[in-house]
């Protein structure tokens, strides 16, 4: 089914992208082993003259895997009407193996990307480029990510065959289910919901508390990473139940329907912004001590900080006034 | 924060006065990158109206219908057979329907004779689509005769004429009386051509439809659900088809984007010069080339996709038409709902920023590093 609309720009943004880093990649090289800030040879101006295209080259195809993303998913929730038994976009990503590892890696680029851009965006402010081997010895590290990526896509779409009948988010995302799916929708609501407030708490407050006082960004970092898997469990656990007014639906794509009026967008957005601003803050913890990043690392790092404040803020805000507007009454 | 977007307003100012230096290169750009964007627009707007009337229509179609078949062929439900299939739990209504095609030597098409289930078409009298009307000139209370398949000569008067608003499904449509049907067809007394069900819980189709191909081993029962998927993909894919051609199309102006930006003037060069002279670093540049880029993008995003909209639900999507609806000879005429999808507007985004974006961004660099004195020097 790959002659679909969305599917040929998806996989034009992911053929481009791998195309377009695969391309970096020698360059990359040439700049781990031979970059030298002193020197004027050349080479060297060569390089420096290179990094202007490549980091260009490189924020473009990154910010499209970032958009790529919300594509994805809204396509495989558009997409769930052409299969049998499919009701949002589980059962697209159940018609074969590769949806939900296409979806995860595509998830995983888009917090390596986010970083990945933070960390240019840094090294660019500087006068004497002192990340650029860091850099560009991530960019390596991401070339096999996006391959895989592109890979898991092609094999997904080309096998997504009309004839398959998939499951539904209602066998995946109950109770009785074996997998983790099932584990985090059983999570009882009272002590799941406790956990979700504490820890979003946590990172708000952790993330405030870098924004004004530029101290304890690893904790930023983790309590980020930790507020994203709570998040995604309350969302399962007992959100879920409030937004569908219904005491067995745990599903977290469904309320990325119109039927529920998108409300998931409200959700997941700022979710995922925050998670990728506040792992940045502890990725550029690595290099606050570089003398010449001496300034601008604290005043990025303080800046990210509020915006995963803001938006672990929002979300919470959010997440509670759906709990509040509910006609469900899971407690009383 | 502040600072940052007054030097974007500055950079965008700039960009705007260097653009208008040299209107008539950007202009053509302008153009052909807004007729890119035209063309894939008005396939997607096209499609979706298509898909998204297919939808609205099977919306009132019963849940399931069940045919009987003979030999792999679709034939006429036998007397009885009602009764066999009894009382199903969870469907609300069963009816035996009676339709059937005829096809007019004097226009060379089929039409669709049929009896409303709910009745109200007296005897002798039809009531027609407005295809039809127009076709073989009726008005009200005018007689019409068919010439049956037995070559008898059958006589009607036109009772009434169906809404246009319906006409995406009633174009070819004539109505009868069931006694009239019957004796025009020679229909045999008591056989219908299929059985329609409707069932109030759509998750009790699939089971119904189970039991019903138990009862009934000789019938085939069709879901509405399939046929709403069904026309979903077969849009889908006709669009992809187009878009896939088109994508040679988007490719030449890829290259075309290309060119025009690697392409830079001596004027053009010169400029890039001064302003590395006077103090604006590579990146400035470069900035300055991704804004010109930004500016040209959007507006012909914008102008692409207003023209679109125009050319669809305006003006009928003249340029597509045949590909994207089919033909018959009594095509109904319609008017498509406006509708946007975001989804679309994000596809159409993908496929011609992005490509337009990637090849530009080579050229642009390679300006953007020319050393000043070499430029100025030449």
């Amino acid at each position: 089914m790959i002659f679909q609309p969305t599917i040929i720009a998806l996989l034009l943004a992911s053929g481009l992208g791998l195309a377009m880093l695969l391309a970096a990649a020698p360059f990359a090289v040439a700049v781990i082993r031979h970059w030298d800030i002193r020197s004027g040879a050349e080479r060297q101006l060569q390089l420096e003259r290179r990094t202007y295209l490549f980091s260009t080259l490189l924020s473009f195809v990154l910010a499209v895997q970032v958009i790529a993303l919300l594509l994805f998913v809204f396509n495989a929730d558009r997409m769930a009407a052409l299969f049998v038994g499919a009701m949002c976009a589980v059962g697209t990503l159940n018609v074969n193996a590769y949806g939900f590892p296409a979806l995860i890696l595509q998830m995983a680029i888009f917090f390596l990307a986010t970083v990945w851009l933070v960390i240019n965006h840094v090294d660019t402010r500087a006068s004497d480029y002192p990340l650029v081997r860091i850099k560009y010895g991530l960019l390596l590290a991401l070339v096999p990510v996006v391959a895989a990526s592109f890979f898991v896509q092609l094999q997904y779409f080309l096998g997504l065959k009309a004839n398959v009948i998939t499951s539904c988010c209602g066998s995946l995302f109950s109770e009785g289910s074996q997998a983790v799916s099932g584990d985090l929708a059983a999570l009882p609501a009272g002590p799941a919901m406790i956990g979700f407030y504490v820890v979003l708490g946590m990172a708000v407050a952790a993330a405030g508390y870098h924004a004004l006082t530029r101290r304890g960004g690893y904790l930023v970092a983790l309590a980020s990473g930790s507020a994203l898997v709570a998040a995604l469990a309350g969302i399962l656990s007992f959100l879920s139940l409030y937004i569908y007014e219904h005491p067995h639906h745990h599903c977290p794509f469904c309320i990325l329907k119109p039927e529920y009026n998108y409300q998931g967008y409200w959700l997941y957005i700022p979710l995922f912004a925050a998670t990728a601003a506040g792992l940045a803050v502890g990725a550029l913890q690595f290099f606050r001590r570089v003398p010449s990043l001496a300034v601008v690392v604290p005043a990025t790092t303080a800046r990210l900080a509020a915006l995963a404040a803001a938006g672990f803020l929002m979300f919470t805000a959010v997440a509670t006034l759906m709990v509040l507007r509910s006609n469900l009454i899971l407690f009383g | 924060m502040n600072i940052w977007i007054e030097q974007q307003r500055a950079l965008i100012d700039f960009t705007l006065a260097s653009l208008a230096r040299r209107k008539a290169r950007n202009l053509g750009l302008l153009a052909v990158y807004a007729l890119l964007v035209f063309v894939l627009a008005s396939v997607a707007l096209f499609s979706h109206a298509l898909r998204h009337e297919a939808t609205r229509i099977l919306a009132d179609a019963p849940e399931l219908i069940l045919q009987r078949m003979v030999a792999g062929r679709h034939d006429l439900i036998p007397p009885g057979y009602l009764e066999k299939i009894g009382r199903i739990r969870g469907v609300q209504k069963m009816e035996g329907r009676l339709w059937g095609y005829y096809y007019d030597p004097v226009i060379k098409a089929n039409y669709t004779f049929m009896v409303p289930t709910a009745g109200g078409v007296e005897r002798g009298t039809i009531v027609i689509g407005t295809a039809l009307e127009r076709v073989r000139g009726l008005a009200l209370e005018t007689g019409i005769s068919f010439r049956a398949y037995s070559g008898k000569l059958y006589s009607f008067v036109v009772a009434d004429i169906l809404p246009r608003d319906s006409e995406l499904v009633s174009a070819d449509l004539v109505l009868m009386h069931e006694d009239d049907f019957r004796a025009f067809f020679e229909f045999p007394a008591g056989h219908y051509t299929d059985i329609a069900l409707s069932v109030a819980n759509p998750q009790e189709v699939r089971n119904i439809a189970a039991k019903l191909a138990a009862a009934l081993p000789d019938s085939r029962p069709i879901l509405r659900e399939e046929m709403l998927r069904t026309y979903a993909s077969i849009f889908a894919w006709r669009e992809g088809i187009i878009l896939a051609i088109l994508s040679g199309a988007l490719l030449a102006f890829a290259i075309l984007a290309w060119d025009k930006a690697a392409g830079l003037s001596a004027e053009e060069k010169r400029e890039i010069g001064i302003l590395k002279a006077i103090g604006w670093e590579t990146g400035d540049v470069i900035r300055m080339k991704i804004w010109e880029g930004v500016l040209i993008s959007l507006s012909a995003f914008l102008i692409g996709y207003v023209a679109a909209y125009l050319h669809v639900f305006r003006a009928g999507g003249v340029l597509f038409e045949p590909v994207l609806k089919g033909w018959a000879v009594l095509y109904p005429r319609f008017q498509l709902t406006p509708e946007i999808d975001g989804l679309a507007v994000a596809t159409l985004f993908f496929f011609t920023v992005v490509p337009y974006t990637a090849a530009v961004l080579v050229p642009i660099w390679r300006a953007a590093t020319t050393d000043p004195d070499a430029v100025m020097r030449s």
